[in-house]
């Protein structure tokens, strides 16, 4: 659709050339121009004042820790000692365990409906798994403390602990005490809140790659499986790590059903068992009983950690994403 | 030996075939899922009580959430008076009026603040609205549901105005009509369906916000009257009578998170169906 509006702003100029401003005025497209203008750059505005507000309201704790809030362990508000390193790694670890689970299953499940499915049934799962992305992140935290919790506890955990407790270097992963919240949870409650996404999206990008592609895999004698793994997926690739990006940032940014199951617990524990803390947990549960305006100003850096982060990752995720689909399976 | 490898790729194509299909098959048993044990433990606990009354204090059994669901719909008013004439306009900007450069640099900026975690959103309504006068309100909360509710109406707007058709355009235009006559009698009118299914899927999203609304509209026990007190909203509800120790609160939980899904799978599935009908009749 973008290329008939872009030969209508190639057509119009030799109509409106001739027309004077003062005529342009009093047909009021001008006015509608600058009206519109001005909401549009009301979004570019608040954007900025969103960076600079959490540039300025963290100053406090960027002056008096520096680059050490991100190597400190400790987060003491009584001594007002505050370190972020705790927050970063629970972030990161749930994430990973988010995405090690809903990477293949959505990337499997993206498979199926691009290649397999018929068109219709792909339609109405697409349907479905949309709606899956819209269910709020509080009712995943609510099922997740009333469900995923308890079978961590009772069945999941201690069978990981049987299978992979005595497994060199694996064992620290899986170790006791399990009190079903923790970062595993964490992760897994958070992979079914990313992979909707991962799904939709490399759906998309596994679409756009031509039917040539799978027709030459096919003649050359390769099976269905082998033509989508080795042909359709590769040509893809750049597109579904863009997808994987997106999950990321997601994940990195959910507060409301992590915050729930991960036990709020800022320590640093190589058990996946053990509770955690992720930044913007920390940031739901102690922003509105911050006494000080230091304990305030270090959780607001955290803040703008976690803004920074996910504007890398969105802005990464999106050059690949229109990569894949403009130009398609340069090798990367 | 080639025969074995036939053999070999041949069952790896079953089964590697039937595992996505199998992964597929999970995930969307997922969301049955999730519905089962709502509609299962919420239908349980909903009464007419949770629709019309007030939450108990703290102890005795009963009560309802009317005002968490009066709450969340004043919160979502607010933030669509706020949110949608700023997402309107600028998306026509980009559909109608944009250049080149300046466009690119809106779209980028409206997927970056799309992209931006809801409880970051929270943090800047609060140090705009809470922090000047040092405390919360009705106001913030819309203000952060606002900000949220504007990226996604620009990229629909955008997009169903995209989507009309050029002969329309051209039309009218070959009638005389300016720009701006253009786009308001014939454009909009002719995107309006999908504009406004867009609009009500984002406030379905901005429904089910809980961390923005943590420490700018907080909660309240009682009816919050005007836009300066705080105020309770169902998805902060739900959030704090989960994590708290008491069954009957739990109780109350399911309940408010069946209401709060129906809402938002209603929303969502109404609109998708209409849209996806549309479908057709826009491409006319």
């Amino acid at each position: 659709m973008s290329s008939t509006a872009t030969t209508l702003e190639h057509a119009a100029p030799p109509q409106s050339g001739p027309r004077s401003l003062i005529q342009r005025l009093r047909h009021g497209d001008e006015v509608a121009h600058l009206l519109t203008l001005i909401f549009a750059a009301l979004i570019l505005l608040l954007t900025s004042m969103l960076v600079y507000e959490l540039w300025v309201n963290s100053h406090l704790s960027r002056s008096k820790f520096g680059m050490m809030f991100f190597f400190t362990r400790v987060w003491d508000p009584v001594f007002g000692d505050f370190g972020a390193l705790p927050f970063i790694y629970g972030t990161l670890v749930t994430s990973v365990v988010a995405l090690m689970i809903a990477v293949p299953l959505g990337l499997a499940a993206a498979i199926f409906l691009s290649e397999l499915a018929p068109r219709r049934i792909s339609d109405t799962i697409s349907f479905l798994i949309d709606l899956l992305a819209a269910v709020p992140s509080v009712i995943y935290g609510l099922l997740g403390i009333f469900i995923v919790v308890p079978l961590m506890r009772t069945e999941i955990g201690p069978h990981l602990i049987k299978w992979f407790g005595h497994v060199p270097y694996l064992s620290v992963l899986f170790k006791p005490p399990n009190y079903g919240v923790g970062f595993f949870t964490a992760g897994i409650v958070l992979a079914i809140m990313v992979v909707p996404f991962i799904i939709s999206v490399s759906r998309e990008v596994l679409l756009t790659v031509p039917r040539e592609q799978r027709e030459a895999a096919l003649a050359l004698g390769a099976t269905r499986w082998e033509s989508t793994w080795k042909v359709v997926v590769p040509w893809a690739r750049t597109g579904i790590l863009g997808s994987i990006f997106l999950a990321l940032a997601r994940a990195l940014g959910e507060t409301m059903a992590v915050t729930m199951v991960i036990g709020n617990d800022p320590k640093i524990s190589m058990s996946l068992f053990a509770s955690g803390h992720t930044i913007a947990a920390v940031i739901a549960n102690e922003f509105t009983e911050a006494n000080g305006d230091l304990y305030l100003s270090a959780l607001i850096e955290l803040g703008l950690v976690l803004f920074l982060m996910t504007f890398i990752l969105n802005g990464l995720a999106r050059i690949l994403i229109v990569a894949t689909e403009r130009g398609g399976g340069q090798p990367a | 030996m080639n025969r074995l490898r036939l053999i070999w790729r041949k069952s790896l194509n079953v089964f590697a075939l039937t595992l996505t299909g199998v992964a597929a098959l999970a995930v969307v048993s997922i969301l049955f899922l999730i519905l089962g044990y709502l509609i299962y433990n919420g239908g349980k606990s909903l009464s007419w009580d949770f629709f019309t009354k007030l939450p108990k204090p703290v102890g005795e059994t009963g009560g309802g959430m009317a005002n968490a669901i009066v709450g969340s719909l004043k919160l979502l008013f607010l933030a669509a008076v706020m949110g949608v004439p700023v997402g309107l306009m600028a998306g026509v900007y980009l559909a109608e009026f944009g250049g080149k450069t300046f466009s690119f640099v809106i779209r980028y900026t409206t997927d970056l603040l799309n992209g931006v975690p809801s409880i970051v959103i929270g943090i800047f309504a609060y140090s705009l609205v809470v922090m000047p006068v040092r405390h919360f309100s009705a106001l913030a909360g819309g203000v952060a549901l606002g900000i949220m509710v504007i990226p996604i109406t620009v990229r629909s707007t955008e997009q169903f105005l995209r989507s009309v058709p050029g002969a329309l355009r051209e039309g009218a235009m070959a009638l005389g009509a300016s720009k701006w006559k253009t786009v308001a009698t014939v454009i909009l009118p002719a995107a309006k369906g999908g504009i406004i299914t867009g609009v009500l899927l984002a406030l379905a999203r901005v429904a089910g916000e809980t961390a923005p609304l943590l420490f700018t509209a907080f909660g309240n026990r009682f009816w919050s009257p005007g836009l300066s007190q705080p105020i309770s909203s169902l998805p902060v509800m739900i959030y704090t009578y989960a994590i708290a120790p008491y069954d009957d609160w739990h109780r109350q939980a399911w309940a408010a998170g069946l209401v709060l899904l129906g809402l938002v799978l209603v929303a969502n599935v109404g609109t998708r169906l209409a849209l996806s009908r549309g479908g057709s009749a826009r491409s006319v």
